[in-house]
C-alpha cells in the first residue's frame, strides 16, 4: 500500500519540476483577452513538445517519449501544482493521434502526427450526431465515393470541442447503408477549411459555447482520406473510444471537484457549518468525492502494473458527476441566490454538470455496459442486430408516423 | 505507487476465507436468532490464524501488520456473517501495544481476549468530552471516569465484551486504562438485538482497578477510528456477498421470457451496488494508507469509509431482498440474515450517521485551518 513514487518516477518528477522552475513563467497568463487564448496555448504546446512533455506516452518514432501513463500523471500533477496549463489539443494528442498510429497509413502518420504534436494543426473529433450519441454506430453522415475515387460527404456532427480552430477532424461516416449498421462505416480525415464545412457554436446552460455543431454540405474528400479501410470504421472508432475512456477515467479528479472546495464555501457561513442537515449532506458528498481520489489512485496503480482498466472505471465518472451535482446544490442551498450569479464558480458547476452526465455516452448506457461486461448480466434485447441500416431507418420512420 | 494487494495480503485474505469457510456461519446466523448458544465460537480459529496479534508489533509477540491487513480479515468475516471477536479485540490490542501493557504477549496470542470500551473522541457538535453510546435514545452518555487507578462508569453496546479477559476503558478525558475483566466490580451483561452474529454487552465498572496506559489522546482516538474502519470493512465484505448472490439470481430467474437481469431496472440497481462497493473499497484503501503514512488524515478517512460503507450496506442488503422478490423477505432465504446484521451494524459505535457528521467536521476543520 504505497502512494509514493518509485526512484525512477521520483527522478522523472524532479526533471519535470526542474523544467517548470525554469520555464513556467513562459506559460500563457490567466485572464488573457479571449482572442489571445488559443494562440498562446498553441505556442505553449509547441514549447512543451520541444521539451518532450507534450506526448510522453507516444512512441519515440512519432516524437513522443515512449513512457507510460504514470509519467503522464506526474506531468499533470506537477503542472497543476505549478498553476500552468497543459497542452491545448488533448483530444488530438490523447485520442486521435493514437488512433492514426494504430490504423492510419504510413503517409498519414508522417503527414499529420508531427504538426498535431506541435499544435501547428489542432484536431477535433467528429463522431457524435444529433441522432447518434450513445448508439454511435447509428451515424447518418453519408460519404459516397465518386468515379475518380474521391468522396462526397454530407451530414451533421455535434458536441465538437475545438472545431472552431481545428485544422482537421477525424470523422465517422456511413459509406454503405445496405449492410448492418456497424459494418457500413468508414473513418475519414476531414480538412476543416474545406468548402461546404460550416461550424456553429453550441451554447450550453451556462451561456458559454464550449462545443460546436459542424455541418457538411457535399464536401469533397481526397481518395486517400480514409483511415483504417473502407467499411472498417467501427473498429477504428473503438480504438478512439478506448483512448477516450482512459482520458476521461484518469481525468475525473482533474475536474477539480475536491471536497475541500465545497467545504470552504460552507465554512464561510458559521451557522451552516453547525447545522446537522448541512453537515449530513456535506459528509455524504464529501465521502463520495474523497472516494474518487482513491479510485483514481487505484486506476493508476492498475495501469502501472500493466493492466488496462475495464468499463468499471466509468463508475468513477458516474460518482463524480452525481456527487458534484449534490455538492453544488448544497452550497447553493446554503449561500442562496448569490451562488447563482453568472460569474460564480458554483453557478458554473451547476450549469455544467447536467450535460457532463451524458458526456462520453449517457449514464444509462454506461450502466448497461458495466452490468453486462463486468457483472456478466444478460444483454438488453437488441432490435437492430443483423438488419441493414437503411431498413432500420425505414422502420423508425414508420414507427414514428 | 502500488495499491494492489501484495502476495502476503492475498495469502492473508485467502487463508481467512478458507478458515471461515469451514464453519457454516450463515446457517448459524439463522439458528442463533432462536438460540444464541448456536453462535459458533470462532475465537480459536482467530488465534490459530494469528489474527489476535495482527496489530501488535513483533516485539510484543504479534505480527506487526497494518490496518489494511486487519480490514482484509474483517471483509472476509463480513462476507459470511462470521461473528469473530476482532472488532473489540483489534483496536484494544493496538492501544495495549502502544501503551506497553505488561500482559501484551497473551493478548497477541489470543489466550487473553481484549475488548475496547470505545469512546467517541471530542469534535462534532457534542462539546469537549469523550462520550459513549447511550443505553437508549439519541443523547450521548458520559464516558467512564477514573480517580487514581480506580475507574467507574457504564458503557453500553460494547462489541465483543462478553467473555473478554481485558477491557480497555476510555475515560471522559481521553485516557485509557487496561482493566482485568475477572475482578470484582466488573459486570458484563450480554445483549442481543435483531442480529445474532455479533457478541455485544453492556459493561458496568464500579471502582475497579485499572492500569493506566501510557498513550496519547491521539492514539486513543485512533482506536475509535480503527473500530470504525473494521466495521466499514465488514460491511464491504457483506456488500460483495450480496452482489454476488443477487447477480447469480438475476441471471437464472426468468420472467416474461427473459432473465430478470436483462431488465434495465434490475441491471442498473445491481450496478449501483457495485458502484457503492467500489467507492467504499476505495475509502478503505485511503484509510489503510493514511493509518501507515498520513496519520493526521486517518480520522477523516476512517469516517468516510464508515459512512460510505454503511450506506452501501443498507442499499445492498435491501437490493438483495428486492431482486429475489417476496421470497427474499422470508425465513426461507438468507437475505434477511444479511439485512438483520446490516441493520444492527449501522447503529453500532456511534452509527454510520455519526461517521458522516465526522466527515463534515473534519473537512470543515481542514479548510478553517
Amino acid at each position: 500500500m504505497d502512494l509514493n513514487d518509485t526512484p525512477e518516477q521520483a527522478a522523472y518528477r524532479e526533471r519535470v519540476r526542474g523544467w517548470l522552475a525554469e520555464h513556467a513563467s513562459e506559460a500563457p497568463r490567466e485572464n488573457l483577452p479571449e482572442e489571445e487564448v488559443v494562440p498562446a496555448r498553441r505556442a505553449w504546446q509547441r514549447r512543451l513538445a520541444e521539451a518532450g512533455l507534450a506526448a510522453v506516452t507516444w512512441p519515440k518514432e512519432f516524437g513522443g517519449q515512449g513512457l507510460g501513463p504514470i509519467e503522464q500523471v506526474i506531468i499533470g500533477q506537477e503542472f497543476s501544482d505549478a498553476g500552468v496549463p497543459g497542452i491545448l489539443d488533448v483530444i488530438g494528442v490523447g485520442m486521435l493521434g493514437p488512433t492514426i498510429m494504430a490504423h492510419g497509413s504510413d503517409e498519414q502518420k508522417s503527414r499529420y502526427l508531427g504538426p498535431m504534436l506541435h499544435a501547428d494543426e489542432v484536431w477535433c473529433q467528429l463522431f457524435s450526431e444529433p441522432a447518434a450519441g450513445s448508439d454511435l454506430a447509428a451515424v447518418q453522415a453519408r460519404a459516397r465515393q465518386q468515379d475518380d475515387g474521391s468522396w462526397r460527404l454530407s451530414g451533421q456532427k455535434v458536441w465538437t470541442t475545438n472545431a472552431q480552430f481545428s485544422a482537421y477532424g477525424l470523422l465517422l461516416a456511413r459509406t454503405d447503408a445496405d449492410v448492418p449498421k456497424h459494418k457500413g462505416l468508414t473513418m475519414f480525415i476531414v480538412p476543416m477549411d474545406a468548402e461546404g464545412v460550416t461550424i456553429r457554436g453550441l451554447r450550453q446552460i451556462s451561456g458559454e459555447a464550449e462545443f460546436n455543431e459542424v455541418f457538411f454540405d457535399d464536401v469533397r474528400l481526397d481518395p486517400d482520406a480514409t483511415v483504417g479501410g473502407v467499411g472498417a470504421g467501427w473498429g477504428t472508432a473503438l480504438t478512439t473510444l478506448m483512448f477516450e475512456r482512459l482520458t476521461i477515467g484518469s481525468g475525473v479528479e482533474g475536474l477539480g471537484y475536491r471536497p475541500e472546495r465545497f467545504a470552504e464555501a460552507i465554512a464561510s457561513d458559521p451557522h451552516a457549518a453547525h447545522d446537522r442537515e448541512v453537515r449530513r449532506r456535506l459528509g455524504e458528498v464529501g465521502s463520495e468525492l474523497l472516494s474518487i481520489r482513491f479510485a483514481g489512485y487505484r486506476l493508476l496503480s492498475q495501469l502501472q502494473s500493466g493492466s488496462i482498466p475495464g468499463p468499471e472505471a466509468g463508475l468513477a465518472k458516474i460518482t463524480t458527476v452525481a456527487a458534484a451535482i449534490e455538492a453544488a446544490d448544497l452550497v447553493t442551498d446554503v449561500l442562496g441566490p448569490d451562488a447563482l450569479s453568472e460569474d460564480d464558480q458554483f453557478a458554473y458547476i451547476t450549469s455544467f454538470l447536467p450535460g457532463l452526465k451524458s458526456a462520453g455516452g449517457t449514464e444509462e448506457i454506461l450502466r448497461n455496459t458495466i452490468g453486462e461486461r463486468v457483472l456478466g448480466l444478460p444483454p438488453e434485447p437488441r432490435l437492430d442486430k443483423g438488419i441493414p441500416f437503411s431498413e432500420l431507418r425505414a422502420r423508425e420512420r414508420e414507427a414514428i408516423s | 505507487m502500488n495499491l494492489e494487494l501484495s502476495d502476503e495480503q492475498e495469502f492473508l485474505r485467502d487463508a481467512a476465507r478458507d478458515a471461515l469457510g469451514r464453519v457454516k456461519t450463515v446457517d448459524a446466523a439463522r439458528e442463533a436468532l432462536e438460540d444464541p448458544a448456536q453462535r459458533p465460537d470462532l475465537w480459536p480459529t482467530a488465534c490459530e490464524a494469528g489474527w489476535a496479534g495482527l496489530l501488535v508489533g513483533e516485539e510484543g509477540g504479534g505480527a506487526g501488520l497494518g490496518a489494511f491487513d486487519a480490514m482484509l480479515v474483517a471483509m472476509e468475516a463480513g462476507r459470511v456473517l462470521a461473528g469473530v471477536e476482532l472488532l473489540g479485540h483489534l483496536p484494544a490490542s493496538a492501544l495495549l501495544d502502544a501503551g506497553q501493557y505488561g500482559g501484551l504477549s497473551a493478548v497477541a496470542e489470543g489466550t487473553r481476549r481484549a475488548a475496547l470500551l470505545a469512546a467517541r473522541p471530542p469534535g462534532g457538535l457534542d462539546g469537549d468530552a469523550w462520550t459513549v453510546e447511550p443505553r437508549s435514545g439519541s443523547r450521548r452518555a458520559d464516558a467512564p471516569r477514573a480517580e487514581g487507578d480506580r475507574v467507574s462508569g457504564t458503557v453500553t453496546w460494547v462489541p465483543d465484551a462478553p467473555g473478554a479477559d481485558v477491557l480497555v476503558v476510555v475515560t471522559g478525558d481521553g485516557t485509557a486504562l487496561a482493566v482485568d475483566a475477572g475482578q470484582e466490580g466488573v459486570s458484563v451483561e450480554p445483549v442481543m438485538r435483531y442480529d445474532a452474529t455479533r457478541s455485544l454487552g453492556h459493561v458496568t465498572l464500579d471502582a475497579v482497578h485499572g492500569e493506566t496506559l501510557q498513550v496519547t489522546p491521539e492514539q486513543v482516538s485512533h482506536a475509535w477510528y480503527l473500530a470504525q474502519v473494521l466495521l466499514a470493512a465488514e460491511a464491504v465484505g457483506t456488500v460483495e456477498r450480496c452482489l454476488t448472490d443477487a447477480v447469480a439470481y438475476a441471471k437464472e430467474r426468468f420472467t416474461f421470457g427473459r432473465a430478470i437481469g436483462s431488465y434495465q431496472a434490475v441491471k442498473h440497481a445491481l450496478v449501483e451496488v457495485l458502484r457503492r462497493r467500489e467507492n467504499a473499497y476505495s475509502l478503505l484503501v485511503y484509510a489503510g494508507w493514511s493509518y501507515e503514512d498520513r496519520r493526521d488524515e486517518f480520522p477523516l478517512a476512517a469516517s468516510a469509509a464508515r459512512s460510505s460503507a454503511g450506506r452501501a450496506l443498507d442499499f445492498a442488503t435491501r437490493e438483495l431482498i428486492s431482486v429475489h422478490g417476496g421470497i427474499g423477505a422470508t425465513w426461507e432465504h438468507d437475505a434477511p440474515l444479511f439485512f438483520r446484521r446490516a441493520q444492527l451494524s449501522r447503529r453500532l459505535l456511534g452509527g454510520a450517521g455519526e461517521a458522516t457528521d465526522r466527515v463534515a467536521g473534519e473537512l470543515l476543520a481542514r479548510v478553517a485551518a
